[in-house]
């Protein structure tokens, strides 16, 4: 296709995601000499290449290579936010975050309120999680139900390029502590859009991704994009789909999802995380609090069975992960509900 | 090299002048621990966690760093620690009484510490999550070369856990400034150290790479010494240093446990004629430093800043109820 000049001139670069988070990490540490990086083999460039390259342009001090101790690595940030650093923890995978679960919830989430805010506690603690095939139960999990719902903290879940971008900066440049949940399988997946200038993406606010009239589908993360896919192939069956991107987990922005969910009456909410205790379940409370009687169906949760995690076997793996073809049909059967 | 006539204090580098007032803070210590039980067992509040038996060494540690400039991470019983290194005995009450005035707004149980222009770091009932936060503070001070410690407590029960042993780690590799006081005061609640600590805690330094120093805790110069050292270790740049300070929990573990049902009077007793407030009262009169007159008008100048602390503290409001919505994450614009 071809363009006019002056449209080649103003286009963004197309970046992925996983350069996203990097170029925001970076431009944060230009900005700022406060912000550091930390977590294991993270000096390489981590196992994800997240960090790649940082540590020959910053230095092994602001790009430190810990011991392989994930609640030091947590609760050394803490202790260094409270005297005025802005450090980024890196956990290697979601899966592995749990040993640090005391000093997210019963520290980071409780310094500022437990001391009437003398003390406060700027971390942002990465946690690359989700399935991306062939990770088996302690590379796969989505943690985030565990921390859902602890006030003091705020939790992200970007799913587009431009957002991981926003919502890092946003997150570092916040003074409470924010779990940054990043999507594996949008590492490189997912690109789009990202302007050259300085912007954030403002916590809190969740994003519309598609116009549609007939269903609402809300989703986070990796889950957006399966849902547009489907939105995409449903409209030429006639059905039209409404997409809200959350962006934020907690706190969740209340007024968007009111407002997608009143456009269409028939609401189905998509996580990967578990369904019993996900964030789905909050969301239809919500809905049912303030919203029963607008709706025109029961609402519909769409996650992987409660089981403990996904199996590494290809046919364990296919039952467990949603598929936009499992998706398509939940959406058809609310649509002619 | 001990010179004759010189006392061990000025040996030290301690002036008579601050070993009495060493001496004044331990007192004050003791008789706010004292009163603060007394109010407790009248009703007047909750809950009062003891510190008698461990003042020596807190105060001692304390007069080895250095206040407003180094960072504190005490543990519950460090009330003498605190009182060293500038909180009042009225901030102390305001804590008992749970008022609306206490830095902490009457949010946490008393013992809580923090306080961010003392440098004392806020503190949480999971113990020894604090000590990682001191490695944290100690990582910082090296990241901007900036010549000052992190200081923390934990007792023996706490050096169970596993954030103690990260924290080990983590500061031996990177040789931070930190220094690790484990107050050993035998009994975790109801456990004797025999059955709560396999080995010697100060051996597992050398685990770390890092030296370990046991002190008997009564001996107040001996433990300023020790402190002392382990801060110019920590400023040269060669690391973190673990003091295991020997101490007896005088009281029960709080004014909520029974102690009678997991040791004795006797063992207690003992332990009582063992304080080291009353080796150093001692020392300081054979040195000359302090007479009976001074020690009589230290005592009152106590009792009269306690009893004027506690009808503040008793006669002060309590929070607002409304403002338990506040301060879950930052307001106006941020920042503390």
């Amino acid at each position: 296709m071809s363009m006019r000049k002056t449209e080649v001139e103003s286009e963004m670069p197309i970046i992925t995601y996983l350069e996203a988070i990097r170029s925001a990490m970076c431009e944060e540490m230009v900005r700022d000499d406060n912000v550091f990086v930390l977590g294991e083999d993270i000096g390489k460039g981590g196992v994800m290449n997240a960090t790649k390259g940082m540590r020959d342009r910053f230095g092994e001090r602001r790009v430190l290579d810990t011991p392989l101790t994930e609640s030091a690595i947590v609760g050394v940030a803490i202790g260094a936010a409270m005297v005025d650093m802005r450090p980024i923890a890196e956990i290697q995978f979601a899966d592995f975050i749990f040993p640090a679960t005391n000093q997210i919830i019963s520290e980071a989430a409780k310094i500022r309120y437990r001391s009437n805010n003398d003390w406060q506690c700027p971390i942002v603690i990465r946690v690359p999680y989700g399935a991306t095939g062939g990770g088996g139960l302690y590379h796969s999990q989505c943690p985030e139900s565990v921390f859902f719902g602890t006030p003091g903290l705020k939790i992200v879940a970007p799913s587009t390029a431009y957002d991981a971008k926003g919502l890092m900066k946003a997150s570092v440049r916040d003074d409470d502590p924010v779990l940054y949940f990043e999507h594996k399988k949008c590492y490189l997946y997912i690109s789009d859009e990202v302007p050259e200038e300085d912007y954030t993406v403002p916590i809190g606010i969740a994003a519309v991704r598609r116009e549609g009239g007939d269903i609402t589908v809300i989703a986070y993360g990796m889950a957006v994009h399966h849902a547009l896919k489907a939105s995409e192939e449903l409209a030429k069956e006639g059905i039209s789909t409404h997409v809200l991107d959350l962006r934020t987990l907690h706190p969740l922005d209340q007024p968007a999802i009111l407002e997608a969910a009143a456009k269409t009456g028939k609401i189905l909410i998509f996580h990967e995380d578990n369904k019993t205790g996900g964030i789905g379940a909050e969301i239809s409370a919500i809905l049912a609090e303030r919203l029963l009687y607008e709706l025109d169906a029961p609402i519909m949760r769409f996650c992987p069975p409660d089981i403990p995690a996904v199996g590494m076997a290809p046919t364990l793996e296919k039952f467990y992960l949603p598929t936009v073809d499992r998706l398509k049909k939940a959406m058809r059967q609310l649509a002619e509900s | 090299m001990s010179l004759p006539n010189v006392t061990k204090h000025r040996q030290l580098g301690l002036m008579d002048d601050q070993v009495l007032k060493m001496y004044s803070v331990m007192v004050l210590a003791r008789k706010f621990d004292e009163r603060a039980t007394l109010i407790q067992r009248s009703g007047k509040t909750a809950f009062h966690i003891s510190s008698i038996g461990q003042e020596t060494a807190q105060v001692a540690a304390a007069f080895a760093l250095e206040p407003h400039h180094d960072y504190f991470l005490p543990y519950y019983r460090d009330y003498a620690f605190v009182l060293s290194v500038g909180m009042t005995v009225r901030e102390l009450m305001l804590a008992l009484f749970l008022k609306a005035e206490d830095v902490n707004g009457g949010r946490q149980m008393p013992g809580h510490f923090g306080y961010r222009k003392h440098h004392i770091v806020t503190a949480s009932s999971p113990v020894a999550t604090q000590v990682l936060h001191a490695v944290g503070i100690a990582l910082t001070a090296v990241m901007k070369k900036e010549d000052r410690v992190a200081f923390v407590t934990f007792g023996e029960g706490a050096s169970n856990q596993g954030d103690v042993h990260e924290a080990f780690n983590f500061a031996g590799v990177f040789k931070l400034p930190v220094i690790f006081l484990c107050e050993n005061n035998q009994y975790a609640i109801s456990i004797p150290a025999h059955r709560q600590v396999a080995g010697r805690i100060v051996d597992r330094a050398a685990g770390y790479g890092f030296p370990g120093v046991r002190v008997d805790g009564n001996d107040a110069l001996e433990v300023y010494r020790v402190v002392r050292e382990a801060r110019d270790r920590a400023l040269r740049g060669a690391g973190p240093t673990l003091i295991e300070a020997m101490l007896y929990r005088i009281p029960p573990h709080s004014t909520s446990d029974d102690d009678m049902l997991y040791r004795t009077k006797e063992e207690v007793e003992y332990y009582k004629e063992q304080d080291g407030i009353q080796h150093f009262r001692r020392y300081l009169s054979e040195c000359g430093v302090l007479n009976d007159e001074q020690d009589r008008y230290i005592s009152e100048n106590a009792v009269r800043e306690i009893n004027e602390a506690s009808r503040y503290a008793d006669q002060a409001p309590y929070p607002a109820p409304e403002d338990a919505m506040r301060h879950v994450y930052a307001e106006d614009g941020g920042g503390v």
